[in-house]
């Protein structure tokens, strides 16, 4: 043993066998790597991490890892890593010491610089902060149940995220799970849906999601073609990746593609992807699988690849260019002896024949690439006349190697191509599968007494992350009941003086603004500004302006209104000193309106919701915009009911999705309510009270004015932070069907 | 006035340049020998006005050529009264000089303008061929030589912008639309000198945005757009840049079309 490996074992003081056995390599490997300094840091860090008491394992992945990570981000890191290992160390978090330093090289290849990788640094500690269970807000003996989880996934995530992106996906489970650490976990292990619906959002590359109309443009610009896009994701399935390929459903495509590094954008990718794929639909026909063995079935897809590719080229060159770009280009002899090689002569060729300018010399690929050509100019080619060629190029090259087990795979997966799954037709049964036999399903019977629609999803706003949460609420619209219309009609007449006052009120609302119309040749009335410029004109001896004339005409209503009745339990409680409930009175305060809102002739629609987890948000229809008031309607209203929670945001934006397609210059949210929103899955108070906001700056966008009448006499607390100055509350409530037609007249005044 | 006017300047001097697409120029002809007024109806820049020039020329005889507007009234056609030291003093409007002098009146983009206005039109449609002044308090009797033709593109077609079923009803109609591709190629190259390789390549991006037509173009790239194209190339510029610059970014704000497009464009220029 040399004298430097006796110090380094002095100074490392540390008598672990497996540690000791690998320590002299290291040691030569970071000495081949690292400065003087950089090395006795290495060293002196590794003592430390051997001083710690934590066993073996962290000590042999920092000898391990270190020197790459400080190759890789400069030898400052060395005593940061270290600073980090201690306090894991000494936190009740010391599992996490070896899967913290196993995460190091990822990390420092992905961030590749040292300010990044201290991010990362600071994100690992936040995490463990933010997990570990606190008691009385002091750190407890108990370990963070999740951040072993989160350190050995983040490999695999530092591959498809940033670290921003990261970040925002840490945040989400932290903050989601915060109760609930077995789900904590696995959303840190990426196996629940939330965990992967998150990280999806924070992938980098061109998601398919957001490109899907540029590439629908593409097929129907460039193909004159139309195809459905099915998605599948690459992320999860390590083992055996998916390739796209088209079936009756349409295309399967990955549903990310990230940019390449020769310039390719991820969008590009798509393209090609569909261009060949478009190409196969085109001019391919199918072949009897067989009649051909596997090797030649390879061979002649090769060829149709080419094939249609050639075609494709043919009228847009410039395709030539991107798949060049994509296609892998194998080197001649690289292929070991004793492998097959029959997958590298395959692309060998494929990339021969694609590229003009391939600079192979092998006479065989040399002498099909010619024969090829030779086919295609002569024109009129099908699917069949690549038979022979592939049939010939396999003969021609066959090598001992071919049939066995060791298949070389370097440069030959062309990933823009899809499997050519349409291009073969099986007779008999083999043991592929079969995609056209289904298992017949048995024919669900509908239920048809429960009319509704699917439901739809609608994102909700998650304040404290100040993100959306994906498609979180499913909401489910139904045609409310009917119950007797005559109930409605006989509280109409009970408040038959009302609506005679309100009748007054009406008429006077009704349009008479008078608009001028200027630049008239013929007109009421004189015009006079323009009438004195046309003088002049005609005194210069310019040619004036003749229509020196105004008339006016009157200006018509255009208001569309929404109403929306929370029917939430609450609404069934008698308020104190009052016989009626909320209920009933919100029906009487809602005819009245309806009366008074058709007797005005503007279009409108009332809804009610009410919320039971954010999987049954249900919106129920009374009125449609084209419906009239009449006893349809009526019935509806008079089976309202009263039941379960308030998820106020969901039900507007449906309301607003609504309200929004309606042709009208104005348009109105009215929303009659009796409490904060509040559900029983949501423990937050504020969360749902954002999120309620949010969707009224959603509505203000799409030009809806939102206006909420409010029945809680404590509604001050919140109502301002949804609605802003938009809302009122009724204090007095048996004073409500007086106050509400009112109100939405002065709204609309 | 009307004696000192000069018809000639507005004959048509040289042949314009124009290909047929099918028997379009017949039908023209048969039209104007029985004095019918014509409707060409296609998408912008398809060759309309083109035609009409072309057939004032073969015909020989002048072409008034009136583009339309909202702002335009009945006076702008027919006629007004002007004030002048003397007096006033009546100025004939294209409609009644064609009229009088045996022109052809193309109105062009005739939908752009009001109902009320299109209406005066009427008398001169029918077996009448009349033009009655009625501030002036004349009777213009078309002259023998006089032929009314108006264009409109059905694609802009809105709620508010359309032909009254009693004017549309006076017109015998003709459907024009895109030449077919080897026909475009042909009118390209001949019209700019560009090689018909080139003029094949514009084209064929032209036919992908037609494609998109609907789906977020209201029209397709015209052959005016394609011309204007091949024209940039003939000063030099790169078939790239000038298909960008002229056939691309005039027709659409919409960022995924405008990709779209311009993939194509790299597509079709290798």
């Amino acid at each position: 043993m040399t004298t430097t490996a006796e110090e380094d074992r002095k100074t490392l003081d540390c008598n672990f066998p497996r540690v000791l056995s690998v320590l002299d390599d290291c040691m030569a490997h970071a000495r081949a790597k690292l400065s003087p300094a950089g090395v006795a840091a290495y060293l002196e860090g590794a003592r430390v991490i051997g001083k710690s008491g934590r066993g073996e394992e962290p000590i042999l992945e920092f000898l391990e890892e270190m020197p790459l990570v400080a190759v890789q981000l400069g030898e400052d890191v060395i005593a940061d890593v270290v600073e980090f290992t201690r306090m894991l160390a000494r936190s009740p978090n010391s599992r996490a010491m070896a899967p913290f330093l196993q995460s190091l090289l990822t990390a420092a290849r992905a961030l590749e610089s040292s300010e990044l990788f201290r991010e990362y640094l600071v994100l690992v500690a936040q995490t463990m902060q933010r997990t570990t269970p606190k008691v009385h807000g002091i750190d407890s003996m108990y370990d963070s149940p999740c951040l072993v989880d989160f350190l050995n996934s983040v490999p695999s995530l530092f591959g498809q995220v940033s670290l921003n992106g990261l970040r925002n996906w840490v945040d989400y489970g932290v903050k989601s799970y915060a109760h609930d650490p077995d789900n904590q976990r696995e959303y840190f292990k990426l196996l629940s849906a939330d965990s992967r619906a998150v990280l999806q959002r924070e992938r980098h590359g061109a998601l398919l999601i957001d490109n899907e109309r540029k590439l629908d443009l593409y097929l129907r610009g460039l193909w004159a073609s139309v195809l459905n896009f099915v998605p599948y994701s690459l992320a999860y399935d390590e083992l055996r990746k998916p390739m796209p390929y088209l079936d009756n459903l349409g295309v399967h495509l990955p549903d990310v593609y990230d940019a390449l590094p020769n310039g390719v954008s991820g969008v590009d990718r798509y393209r090609a992807l569909l261009a060949h794929i478009v190409a196969h639909k085109r001019w391919s026909t199918p072949l009897i699988a067989d009649n051909f063995s596997p090797f030649q079935r390879m061979a002649i897809e090769v060829f149709e690849d080419t094939r249609v590719e050639y075609l494709a080229m043919q009228e847009y060159p410039g395709l030539r260019n991107l798949w060049c770009a994509l296609h892998p280009v194998p080197k001649e002899g690289t292929c070991p002896e004793g492998w097959s090689s029959l997958r590298h002569r395959l692309y060998t060729l494929s990339r021969a024949l694609l590229d003009p300018h391939h600079g192979y010399t092998n006479p065989a690929i040399l002498k099909y690439v010619q024969r090829f050509h030779e086919v295609m100019q002569a024109g009129a080619t099908t699917t069949e006349s690549m038979v022979t060629l592939g049939i010939q190029f396999i003969v021609e090259t066959r090598a001992p190697n071919d049939s066995g087990a060791k298949i070389y795979f370097e440069d030959t997966e062309v990933d823009y191509r899809d499997d050519n799954r349409q291009m073969w037709r099986f007779i008999e049964e083999g043991d592929e599968e079969v995609y056209e036999n289904q298992p017949t399903r048995p024919q669900q019977v509908e239920e048809k007494e429960n009319e509704s629609l699917p439901p739809r999803l609608y994102q909700e706003w998650d304040y404290s992350n100040e993100h959306y949460r994906p498609d979180w609420v499913s909401l489910y619209e139904h045609m409310h009941p009917k119950g007797d219309a005559g109930y409605i009609d006989k509280l109409l007449a009970k408040h038959n003086m009302l609506a005679k006052r309100l009748k007054k009120i009406i008429d006077m609302l009704k349009p008479q603004n008078k608009v001028r119309i200027r630049y008239q040749e013929e007109g009421s009335e004189l015009d006079l500004d323009i009438a004195i410029r046309s003088l002049i004109d005609l005194k210069s001896g310019s040619q004036p302006d003749t229509r020196i004339n105004m008339s006016h005409r009157h200006d018509g209503r255009s208001v569309a209104v929404s109403l929306l009745l929370d029917l939430s339990a609450s609404l069934g409680d008698v308020p104190e000193g009052h016989t009626q409930t909320k209920l009933e009175l919100s029906q009487e305060a809602v005819s009245l309106l309806s009366w008074a809102i058709e007797k005005m002739g503007d279009p409108f629609a009332i809804g009610g919701f009410n919320s039971d987890t954010r999987h049954a948000v249900r919106y129920q229809h009374f009125k449609g915009y084209k419906e009239h008031w009449g006893d349809e309607v009526k019935a509806r209203l008079a089976a309202m009911e009263a039941e379960y929670s308030t998820r106020m945001g969901a039900a507007m934006r449906h309301a607003g999705h609504y309200l929004a397609h309606q042709e009208a210059e104005k348009k109105l949210l009215l929303i009659l309510t009796d409490g904060e929103p509040a559900d029983i899955d949501v423990h937050d108070p504020r969360l749902l009270i954002e999120d309620a906001k949010i969707a009224v700056r959603e509505l203000d966008q799409k030009g809806i004015y939102t206006f909420c009448i409010n029945l809680d006499p404590k509604a001050d607390e919140y109502v301002s932070d949804i609605f802003g100055k938009q809302y009122a509350v009724i204090d007095n409530i048996a004073r409500l069907p007086e106050r509400l037609p009112q109100l939405f007249m002065s709204l609309v005044k | 006035m009307s004696n000192t006017f000069d018809i000639k300047q507005y004959h048509i001097k040289q042949q314009p340049f124009y290909q047929p697409q099918s028997n379009e120029v017949e039908l023209y002809e048969a039209a104007y020998a029985a004095r019918l007024p014509v409707m060409l109806k296609g998408p912008t820049g398809c060759g309309k006005s083109r035609f009409v020039e072309y057939m004032a020329w073969k015909l020989g005889k002048p072409l008034i050529t009136v583009a339309c507007n909202e702002d335009m009234t009945a006076s702008d056609l027919v006629g007004r009264y002007l004030l002048d030291a003397n007096g006033t003093r009546w100025v004939d409007g294209p409609l009644t000089l064609a009229a009088r002098h045996g022109a052809i009146c193309y109105l062009d983009e005739v939908v752009e303008a009001r109902q009320d206005t299109t209406v005066v039109i009427h008398p001169l449609t029918d077996h009448r061929r009349t033009l009655p002044l009625d501030k002036k308090g004349e009777l213009v009797e078309a002259h023998a030589d006089f032929q009314l033709v108006i264009s409109y593109n059905p694609g802009y077609q809105s709620l508010m912008k359309d032909l009254k079923q009693s004017t549309k009803q006076r017109f015998a109609g003709m459907e024009f639309d895109y030449a077919s591709a080897e026909t475009e190629t042909a009118i390209i190259s001949k019209e700019t000198g560009v090689s018909s390789e080139l003029a094949a390549q514009l084209v064929r991006i032209a036919g992908t945005a037609r494609n998109l037509k609907g789906h977020g173009l209201d029209e397709g790239i015209s052959t005016r757009l394609l011309v204007y194209a091949a024209t940039l190339i003939k000063q030099g510029i790169t078939p790239r840049d000038a298909s960008r610059m002229a056939l691309v970014r005039p027709i659409t704000d919409d960022a995924d079309i405008r990709d779209t497009l311009d993939h194509a464009i790299d597509a079709v220029f290798a």
